[in-house]
């Protein structure tokens, strides 16, 4: 047979039978765009968690109450009641490589201002907290560390209390009421955006210590103490001195397991990486089920063609086509269906990221390597799940093909 | 000189524990240049006679010489290559690919052929064809915008396209009306006048009497075997052109 002219009459009966070309490639081209859409938010997520993990603060070390959880990481805190506001002291005051510690105290609670309340997180920190996270304030001030000391009624805010309960009007000086006690606002954080478990960081009123651990939340321990170390050279060390420094003062003999857990933003951001590295397989995984079952439509769809088509085999063979023609006319028409399909479903996908990606406010990022992949992937799906077909048409036997009505 | 040359052919069908002996031993000489006809009830064998003499089929026992070639003892690729190159066959039933122009139609055999045309060379051949049945006008036009007898003319268009050294007819005009019968059979003498075997079977005693040789089948076997003096389709056709005048006339009369 002339070798052009196999894709050729492949190319013909595609086009002899539009609207099922058309219904079969729509499989494909909507596996083929899960899988685009699928792996493109997903790396997108993960390029985010990253930046995530960046925005934390530079050379931070946690220490949560309580002893290592399973898995290695503990990014919620714990609830044991390990650490106080001495330890946070001490570890700032004794260990040279500390910058900067802030025992954390956390409440969800209302908060009223004039006849409007609002529900939000009241947070607990020192007056260096925010030089720990590297979050700058927009407008007034931070509280000092004198203000901490002398427990004073003052709050810095984040940008969502701002919207929700000052309607965008400057806060600066009002008063606000957080379990009845009266807090006046000092100060304004600039926008932060989401945080690496997804919540509002914005949505946050900061209190010093003091006052949230007297006044609001009545808590007598740190659910998290975050430290600054001095640089990134000095972590490990600082590590280390951090674990000595809260053992001794904890009094726990050398065969006691540590009662608090030390963790830096590394330990964090691998956890971070690994979950969103997890989510973009399982969306990738899902999307290859429908790749899979797009698959499966073009075999069904060859069969069915194979079956209805018996008639044009039996001609085929009749004027002289021999099997391997044959055969490789069904195939290449599988091939082509599911190329067609991958580039359709390219688009489809990219536009999809796009939208999904606005939308959630992620960066849409493309691979191409996954976009070769998709179309190496229909293209093998079309192989495999068009050979079958193909080759049953292959094997008719011209007379009975001819005699089928 | 001979062009098929059939010595004891049998075929036995099976199906499950039943055997059907289509044929029982057929002995045939068909000479190049001959248009002959097979007759016979209906169940005697005359189609499977024609898919073995077609090389669509294989028979049981016997042997056949086509073109002075054994092809019983032919594989599958070779029979392809005769049924490609030696042979044209037309069917009752047009077997025309649907959503396809008359053009792509003829070209299909070409497309099949290991001579390796160029696209031009498929192309002015199948324009040809279709010249020699009359329908260059209706190169353009699919199998459902064309009546019965074009259909069955674009057929004979592709039968004739690689050239074959006999053409093969099961009941070709069993589809159509008298009329139009006669023309296919008036195509079929002419290529026949121009040096082509041909071999057809017909049910019909009045097409069977367009051939000069007529076979008849019984049960798997040949019955009779006659040379007879052909009727010229022209002659038919002219006389029903003259037939239908003088009804028309009548009809205008009364
Ligand atoms: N595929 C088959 N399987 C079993 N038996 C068959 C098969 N094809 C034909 N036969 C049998 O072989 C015999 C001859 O059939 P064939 O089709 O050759 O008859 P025919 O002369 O062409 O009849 P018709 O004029 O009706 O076309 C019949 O008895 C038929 O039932
Ligand atoms: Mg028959």
């Amino acid at each position: 047979m002339k070798v052009s002219a196999v894709p050729y009459v492949a190319l013909k009966a595609l086009r002899r039978n539009k609207m099922r070309t058309i219904l079969t490639m729509l499989g494909i081209v909507i596996g083929v765009a899960a899988v685009i859409t699928m792996v493109g938010l997903g790396q997108g997520a993960s390029s985010e968690v990253q930046e995530q993990v960046n925005r934390l603060g530079q050379n931070v070390v946690l220490v949560f109450p309580g002893a290592r959880q399973l898995g290695g990481v503990s990014i919620g805190g714990g609830s044991a009641n390990t650490l106080t506001i001495d330890d946070a002291r001490a570890l700032r005051e004794e260990i040279p490589e500390v910058i900067a510690a802030s025992p954390e105290v956390r409440s969800q609670t209302l908060i009223v201002y004039g006849n409007r309340n609002y529900h939000t997180r009241v947070y607990g920190q020192s007056h260096d907290y925010l030089q720990i996270r590297q979050w700058p304030i927009e407008s007034g001030r931070m509280y000092t560390e004198e203000e901490v000391e002398r427990t004073a009624l003052v709050a810095v805010v984040g940008q969502t209390i701002v919207e929700e309960v000052f309607e965008g009007a400057d806060p600066i000086g009002e008063m606000i009421r957080v379990r009845g006690v009266p807090l006046q606002v000092i100060g304004v954080l600039s926008r932060k955006g989401m945080s690496l478990m997804g919540s509002v960081q914005d949505d946050i009123v900061i209190v010093p210590y003091t006052t949230a651990f007297q006044r609001i939340s009545g808590r007598s321990h740190a659910m998290v103490i975050n430290i600054q170390v001095y640089d990134e050279h000095s972590m490990e060390i600082a590590q280390a001195k951090i674990t000595d420094l809260l053992r001794e003062r904890h009094r726990l003999a050398p065969y006691q397991e540590n009662d608090f857990t030390v963790q830096t933003q590394e330990d964090v951001a691998q956890a971070a990486t690994e979950t969103s590295r997890i989510m973009t397989w399982l969306l990738a995984s899902i999307a290859g089920v429908s790749l899979f079952v797009g698959g499966i439509g073009i075999m069904n769809v060859m069969l069915v063609s194979v079956t209805e088509r018996t008639r044009e085999v039996g001609l085929r063979l009749a004027v002289g086509a021999k099997s391997p023609d044959v055969l490789l006319q069904f195939l290449i028409e599988a091939v082509v269906l599911c190329l067609l399909g991958g580039i359709g479903g390219i688009a489809l996908g990219v536009i999809a990221t796009e939208v999904i990606a606005t939308y959630a406010g992620w960066p849409a990022l493309f691979s191409t390597e996954a976009m070769i992949v998709a179309v190496g992937v229909s293209a093998a799906v079309g192989v495999f799940f068009g050979f079958y077909p193909a080759w049953k048409a292959s094997r008719l036997d011209p007379i009975e093909a001819l005699r089928t009505e | 000189m001979a062009i098929v040359e059939l010595k004891q052919i049998t075929r036995t069908y099976r199906t499950g524990s039943v055997a059907v002996d289509a044929l029982r031993g057929i002995d045939l000489m068909i000479n190049e240049g001959v248009f002959a006809s097979i007759m016979g009830a209906s169940g005697s064998g005359k189609s499977t006679l024609m898919n073995i003499l077609g090389c669509l089929d294989q028979p049981t026992g016997g042997s056949y010489h086509l073109d002075g070639e054994d092809v019983s003892t032919f594989n599958k690729n070779k029979l392809a290559n005769i049924r490609n190159r030696t042979i044209g066959f037309v069917f009752q039933s047009f077997h025309l690919l649907p959503r396809t122009t008359a053009l792509e139609n003829v070209e299909l055999p070409l497309l099949y052929s290991d001579d390796n045309l160029s696209w031009k060379e498929i192309h002015n051949r199948a324009m040809h064809a279709l010249e020699i049945v009359g329908l260059a006008d209706r190169a353009k036009h699919n199998p459902n915008e064309l009546s019965g007898g074009q259909q069955q003319r674009v057929a004979i268009a592709r039968a004739l396209v690689t050239k074959p050294k006999i053409l093969l007819a099961d009941e070709p005009t069993g589809n159509l009306d008298s009329r139009t019968s006669l023309e296919i059979i008036d195509i079929f003498q002419e290529l026949n006048k121009q040096g082509l075997t041909i071999f057809m079977v017909t049910h019909e005693s009045d097409i069977a009497r367009f051939s000069e040789r007529i076979v008849t089948l019984r049960d798997g076997l040949i019955i009779s075997d006659k040379k007879v003096v052909p009727i010229q389709a022209k002659t038919a056709l002219a006389n029903w052109k003259e037939q239908e005048a003088i009804e028309l006339e009548n009809e205008v009369t009364l």
